[in-house]
């Protein structure tokens, strides 16, 4: 790669110009031009995806990267107004928000009482929870699956949902933990005073305090879930339960010889996804690098 | 931790019956499920795998290392474990430098900086069997980028996704694509930490750009570099999702990963105990890692 030495030295003067001055001429057209071309690089898959979906077959073969010749809206309108593109997306919508909304109660109540409360063994319940950060849920996904069949939760949401908190729960309950303790002592110490108690000083204090880092663990485990794919794929079988990563699975199995279907049906199913992005960027960039820093 | 602890000490000592209901309301469905689903099934794999059992019934054939014994021999496995290798080289050598300089372009005030940081992360919030599906037709040498090459080029069409010798560069372009804005975001976050002072300070001093950048940004981003090497790492180790849309693991078995072996020679075989061997190896590979790399690199962090 000739274009990274270039890129690391080139830009130190174009960023690190002492302030009040901007970045002159050539260096920063060069910059914003090289800036262009790799934004372009970047895009260019995403945007063949979604305009090749428009085409017909044989206009995609022999054009893969113009627009397209005639525009098929049928492609696009079939999924649409299918039962299964909805489907699909319902599913990976009911299976993330209720792995948030598991992931944020039960992180949140054992992260408070692990940064409020003294009792024997404290710690090695901590550390035995931040054991789930050394591996990742891949490594015993066999004796996962062997679990999840054996409680009856095979093909069932709730056999996705369980396992996706637990796997969570530890990077969750360490930055909820770290959270909870910058609590100014002085708060809790009143609220003892005033005979408020560890409860209500739970939900109308401590909780209510913490909304920024509650939505960074909201925003990781949402995108986790939504993302998910190995997990579910073990435990679902019928595609009735299928989130949108199975469903775009099946649908190119389906549909392998017509690529411009399956260009549409990616383009449709990672959609919801780009807008969601767009929408909330702040809080979805500064929750995935956050909450990677500060774990 | 000790000195921030030093504050609850007292409270331990007259811990009221309040705080005990905490304690036992607020813990046990946390550390219940995290038993069930994570610790349990670790165990369980450390004990299946000396076990050939198709998860039916109790697991009784013990085979002691024998599932071991075979991976040590096994080509396609051997072969994943250097295609796992080959990644973390790529990410390190190639990825996080590129990470690195296009962060320095994005993190001062060249026009649109906030929009490039966002098309650059976008790759990274796609899920990766899309990125991995996306790409397959990219490299589908019947229709995408490649079709549009050769066609170019006017030769014979090339199936990248069919060539046992490159098939894996495929798979190290799309983690490239897919990943590299995420570090560039941890390098962006990183470089708005450091103080413009110094920099200008040394620059009065005539130190040059290169300088500059060597002596004073670089070792100031340390925390970061190496926190995007851990991540690039345990990445790197559990990659699977790619793997499936893209070649599923072909042409001739030469672009799995561990995981991916794991899933194609395991799970899909039901062969419980031999999946569980593979994956208390990867386990070994990631707790390894993990811990050696925190007591080495990260202890100041």
């Amino acid at each position: 790669m000739t274009e990274s030495s270039y890129a690391i030295e080139q830009p130190v003067t174009a960023v690190h110009e002492p302030s009040g001055r901007s970045p002159r001429g050539f260096g920063s057209i060069a910059l914003f031009a090289t800036l262009v071309v790799l934004a372009g690089v970047v895009l260019v898959p995403i945007l063949a995806t979604a305009l090749n979906g428009f085409k017909e077959l044989g206009d995609l073969q022999t054009h893969p990267f113009n627009l397209p010749r005639i525009w098929v809206w049928r492609n696009y309108w079939d999924i649409l107004t299918g039962f299964r593109y909805w489907q699909v997306l319902g599913n990976s919508l009911l299976i993330a928000t209720l792995t948030v909304a598991l992931t944020l109660a039960l992180s949140s109540m054992a992260a408070f009482t692990f940064a409020h409360l003294r009792f024997f063994g404290d710690r090695f319940l901590m550390s035995y929870l931040q054991l789930g950060l050394l591996f990742p849920l891949a490594t015993a996904i066999l004796p996962l699956f062997i679990k999840v069949r054996d409680l009856g939760l095979l093909d069932t949401y709730w056999g996705v949902v369980l396992p996706q908190v637990a796997f969570s729960l530890a990077m969750s309950v360490l930055l909820l933990r770290n959270a909870f303790k910058q609590l100014p002592i002085e708060l809790l110490d009143a609220a003892m005073m005033d005979g408020c108690g560890y409860f209500r000083f739970f939900f109308h204090i401590a909780l209510p305090l913490s909304g920024p880092i509650l939505s960074t663990v909201a925003v990781i485990s949402f995108v986790a879930s939504w993302n998910g794919y190995l997990l579910p794929l073990v435990v679902l079988n019928s595609e009735s339960r299928y989130p949108w990563t199975l469903g775009m699975m099946a649908y190119q199995g389906q549909y392998s010889t017509s690529w411009q279907l399956v260009l549409a049906f990616i383009t449709l199913t990672i959609l919801p996804a780009i807008l969601m992005f767009l929408m909330a960027q702040r809080y979805i960039v500064s929750g995935l690098t956050a909450g990677a820093v500060k774990a | 931790m000790s000195t921030a602890d030093t504050s609850y000490v007292e409270p331990a000592r007259r811990m009221s019956a309040n705080g005990w209901a905490i304690v036992v309301l607020f813990l046990p469905p946390a550390l219940l499920l995290f038993t069930v689903f994570v610790a349990l099934p670790m165990a369980e794999a450390a004990w299946y795998g000396f076990y050939n059992w198709n998860g039916y019934g109790p697991p009784e054939k013990f085979i002691g290392l024998k599932n071991y014994g075979y991976l040590v021999g096994n080509a396609t496995f051997t072969r994943s474990l250097v295609n796992n290798a080959l990644i973390i080289v790529v990410s390190l050598l190639v990825q996080l430098p590129f990470a690195l300089g296009v962060a320095m372009m994005v993190a001062g005030r060249v026009a649109g900086a906030a929009w490039f940081r966002l098309i650059f992360f976008l790759p990274y919030v796609l899920a990766d069997v899309a990125a991995g599906l996306i790409w397959h037709f990219m490299f589908d040498g019947g229709y995408g980028l490649s079709s549009l090459i050769t066609g170019a080029l006017g030769v014979a069409p090339y199936y990248l996704l069919a060539d046992k010798t490159w098939a894996f560069s495929a798979v190290l372009i799309v983690i490239l694509w897919k990943y590299f804005g995420f570090h560039m975001m941890l390098y962006v976050a990183g470089l708005q930490g450091i103080d413009k002072s110094l920099l200008e300070a040394a620059e009065m001093d005539g130190a040059s750009a290169f300088q500059r950048f060597w002596h004073i940004t670089l070792p100031l981003l340390g925390p970061m570099i190496r926190l995007s090497i851990f991540f690039s790492v345990i990445g790197a180790l559990q990659l699977f999702d790619i793997i499936v849309p893209l070649t599923g693991g072909g042409p001739f078995e030469t672009t799995n990963t561990m995981v991916s072996y794991l899933y194609y020679f395991g799970i899909t075989r039901m062969r419980v105990g031999f999946g569980s061997a593979v994956g208390v190896v990867l386990f070994i590979i990631c707790v390894t890692f993990a811990f050696g790399y925190r007591r080495l690199f990260m202890r100041d962090d």
